[in-house]
C-alpha cells in the first residue's frame, strides 16, 4: 500500500513540477501579449494625438478642412485633407497596376499554367513579396521615373506621384495574386469540370466560372492590396516627393501620411511639441484608415465565402 | 493529372479546329493578356535586379577609378562591409550599418523566438476554444495588417519614451520584435498544426501528460517549421526602414554599436541616406548597399528553404 502511494506521490510529483507551471504561465502570457500590443498602439496614438487638438493652433475643423500640410512653418497649418488625398491618389495608381496583373496572373497560375511552369512563377512572385521597400523606392526614383515616365510624359518632375504609385503598384502586384490564386484553389474541381464539360471555353470557365466563384476571395485581396498601399511607406518617401499643397496632377510631387510621419520626425521635433504630436494624430488617422479596410478584407472574405463540399 | 491533360486536349482542339473562329481570337487573345500580365511581374522584378547589380557591381570591383588618390577609394566588397561612412561617395563604406543589422538581428531573435513559439504553442495546443481566445487571433491578424510606420511610433512612445532605452539599437529591434511577432506566430500554428494528431495521442496513451506530450514530442516535431517562419520573419525585420527612423538610425552614425543602448544605423536606412544625395556617385553607392541588402535576405530565404526540406519529414 504504502508502495502504490509513494508511485501516486511520485507521479503527482512529475505533474505539478513548477517548470511546468512557469512554462505554461509564459506561453499564454505570449498569447495574450497581443492584446497588449493592440491596446498600446491605440492607446500611445490616441493619448499624443488627443494633446495635438488640445493646441490652440489646432482645430478639429482647420485639420478636416485646411489645404495645406505645414507643421513645421512659421505659421502651421494642418491640412489632413491634403495628406489623405495624395495618400488615396497614390494608392489609386497602385490599384490600377496591381489589381489587373496580380489577379490576370492569379488566373494564369491557377487555370492555365502547367506544374512546372507554376512552379518557377509562384517563387519569382515571392521574391518581389520580399524585396525590401527601400528598393522599390530607389528603383521608382532612379529607374522608373527616368525611363518610363520621363521619357512618355514629357514635363514630370524628379519626384512624381506617378512613379511612385507604380512601384507601390509593383510591390502589392504579390499580395493580389497570390490571395487571389488561393481563393481560385478554393473552387472545387467540379466547377472547373463541369463547365469545360458543357463545352465552355478555357477563357469562358475561368470568366465566367471561376472568377464569380472565387469572387470573395478576389476582392478580399483588392481591399487588402488597398490597405497596404496606403500605409505604404518608404516608396512614396522617396520617390513621391512633399507637395504640402491640395494638387490632383499626378506627373508633380505629393505628400502622403506616410511620408509625412517620416519627415516631420526627420526634422528637430523634441518631445512634446505640437509638430511632435501631429506625427501621432497622422498615425491614429492611417491606423483608423487601414483597420477598417483591413476588417472589411476579413469580412467579405468570410461573409461571401460559398461554402463548397 | 490525366483529366488535366484531356482538358489541355479539349480546348487545344476547339482552338484548332476553331468552328468559330472568332472565339478561337477571343481565346488566345485571353491567355495572351494573362501572359503579359505575368511576364510584367517577373519582368519588373529582372529590370529591378539587373539594374541594381549593373550600378551597384562599378563600385564593388577593383577597375572603379575616379579621383586621384585611389588608395582611399572602396573598390572590393570587403572594405565595403568594413568601412566606415563618409562624406565622399567613393570612400563610404557601410560597415556601421551592417554592424546595426546584426545587432538588430541578435535582439530580434532571441525576443522573438520565445514569446512568437510560446503564443504559438499557447494557441495551437492549450487555449480553450472560446471568445477570448478568438479575440487573440481577431488581434493578431490585425496586427499582421497594421502599417509598419505604426510601429515605429508605438516603439518611439514606448520603448524610446516610456521604458528609457532613448533612441538605441535596442529600441529598434524590440520594435521590429513587435512588428515580425504576428508573422511569425501564425508560420509556427502551421507548423504545429500540420504535426500529426497520432503523435499527440500516442504520447498520452503512453501515459504522458498533456504538457509533456506537446513539449516533448509536438514541439521537437514542429522546430523545423518553427525555424522557417522565424527566418523568414527575420529577413522581413531587416528589410525594414520606416520603423527605424524614429529610433534616431537616421543621424549621421559613424561608429559601431557596442552595447545595446547604443545608437545605431542599419542597411536600409543607410541605402535611404545615401539614396539621398542628389549626385550620381552616391547612387552606385546606395546599389552596392541594396547588393548587399538583397544578398542577405536571399542568403536567409535560401537558408528557410534548405531547413524545410532537410528536416521535412513525413510524420
Amino acid at each position: 500500500m504504502e508502495n502504490v502511494n509513494n508511485l501516486r506521490n511520485q507521479l503527482t510529483k512529475t505533474i505539478t513540477r513548477p517548470i511546468e507551471k512557469i512554462v505554461k504561465l509564459f506561453i499564454t502570457a505570449s498569447a495574450f501579449g497581443a492584446i497588449l500590443v493592440s491596446i498600446s498602439i491605440i492607446f500611445t496614438l490616441l493619448t499624443e494625438a488627443i494633446n495635438f487638438f488640445q493646441d490652440p493652433a489646432v482645430t478639429f475643423k482647420g485639420y478636416f478642412t485646411a489645404t495645406r500640410w505645414t507643421p513645421t512653418f512659421q505659421n502651421p497649418e494642418y491640412g489632413v485633407i491634403v495628406l489623405i488625398s495624395s495618400t488615396l491618389y497614390i494608392a489609386v495608381i497602385a490599384c490600377l497596376i496591381s489589381f489587373p496583373l496580380g489577379l490576370f496572373s492569379a488566373i494564369y497560375l491557377s487555370e492555365f499554367a502547367t506544374k512546372r511552369t507554376r512552379k518557377v512563377i509562384k517563387p519569382v512572385l515571392e521574391v518581389l513579396a520580399g524585396v525590401p521597400t527601400v528598393v522599390f523606392g530607389y528603383f521608382a526614383l532612379n529607374w522608373i521615373t527616368p525611363n518610363i515616365i520621363q521619357r512618355f510624359i514629357p514635363g514630370t518632375g524628379v519626384f512624381n506621384a506617378l512613379s511612385a504609385g507604380i512601384a507601390v503598384g509593383i510591390m502589392i502586384i504579390p499580395t493580389v495574386a497570390s490571395i487571389s490564386d488561393d481563393a481560385l484553389n478554393a473552387v472545387p474541381n467540379s466547377l472547373r469540370n463541369g463547365s469545360l464539360a458543357l463545352g465552355a471555353t478555357r477563357r469562358i470557365t475561368s470568366l465566367k466560372i471561376m472568377f464569380p466563384a472565387a469572387l470573395s476571395g478576389i476582392i478580399a485581396s483588392f481591399i487588402l492590396g488597398f490597405s497596404r498601399a496606403i500605409g505604404e511607406t518608404m516608396i512614396v518617401t522617396i520617390a513621391g516627393g512633399q507637395y504640402p499643397e491640395l494638387n490632383l496632377d499626378p506627373r508633380s510631387a505629393m505628400y502622403t501620411i506616410t511620408s509625412s510621419i517620416v519627415n516631420v520626425s526627420l526634422g528637430d521635433t523634441p518631445h512634446g511639441t505640437t509638430a511632435y504630436n501631429a506625427l501621432f494624430a497622422l498615425g491614429i488617422t492611417l491606423f483608423i484608415m487601414t483597420f477598417i479596410l483591413n476588417i472589411g478584407s476579413d469580412y467579405v472574405a468570410r461573409k461571401y465565402r460559398k461554402e463548397y463540399e | 493529372m490525366l483529366l488535366e491533360s484531356t482538358e489541355k486536349n479539349m480546348s487545344n482542339e476547339t482552338l484548332i479546329t476553331g468552328k468559330k473562329a472568332e472565339n478561337a481570337i477571343k481565346e488566345s487573345l485571353f491567355l495572351f493578356t494573362l501572359y503579359i500580365c505575368v511576364t510584367i511581374a517577373i519582368l519588373t522584378l529582372m529590370t529591378l535586379i539587373y539594374d541594381v547589380l549593373s550600378t551597384g557591381t562599378t563600385r564593388l570591383t577593383s577597375d572603379y577609378e575616379v579621383g586621384l588618390i585611389t588608395k582611399i577609394q572602396i573598390d572590393n566588397p570587403v572594405d565595403f562591409l568594413t568601412t566606415l561612412d563618409s562624406r565622399y561617395p567613393d570612400r563610404a563604406g557601410i560597415g556601421p550599418a551592417f554592424a546595426g543589422t546584426v545587432w538588430l538581428m541578435i535582439i530580434v531573435v532571441s525576443v522573438t523566438f520565445p514569446f512568437g513559439t510560446g503564443a504559438a504553442i499557447y494557441l495551437q495546443e492549450f487555449a480553450p476554444k472560446n471568445r477570448l481566445t478568438r479575440f487573440i487571433e481577431l488581434n493578431l491578424t490585425n496586427l499582421a495588417g497594421v502599417p509598419s510606420v505604426i510601429y515605429g511610433l508605438l516603439g518611439l512612445a514606448v520603448f524610446v519614451r516610456l521604458a528609457g532605452f532613448g533612441r538605441s539599437v535596442l529600441s529598434g529591434g524590440l520594435t521590429l520584435t513587435l512588428l515580425i511577432l504576428p508573422v511569425v506566430i501564425v508560420a509556427s500554428r502551421e507548423a504545429l498544426k500540420a504535426v500529426p494528431d497520432t503523435i499527440r495521442q500516442g504520447a498520452l496513451a503512453l501515459g504522458a501528460t498533456k504538457f509533456q506530450a506537446v513539449f516533448r514530442q509536438v514541439v521537437p516535431s514542429a522546430i523545423p517549421g518553427m525555424v522557417t517562419g522565424m527566418v523568414l520573419g527575420l529577413s522581413r525585420a531587416i528589410g525594414e526602414t520606416a520603423p527605424l527612423i524614429f529610433m534616431g538610425a537616421l543621424t549621421y552614425v559613424n561608429y559601431f554599436p557596442d552595447t545595446p543602448l547604443s545608437g545605431f544605423t542599419a542597411i536600409p536606412i543607410q541605402v535611404y541616406n545615401w539614396i539621398g544625395y542628389p549626385q550620381a556617385e552616391w547612387k552606385e553607392t546606395a546599389s552596392a548597399g541594396i547588393i548587399l541588402l538583397l544578398g542577405l535576405l536571399l542568403i536567409m530565404n535560401s537558408l528557410a528553404i534548405f531547413i524545410r526540406n532537410r528536416y521535412e519529414k513525413d510524420l
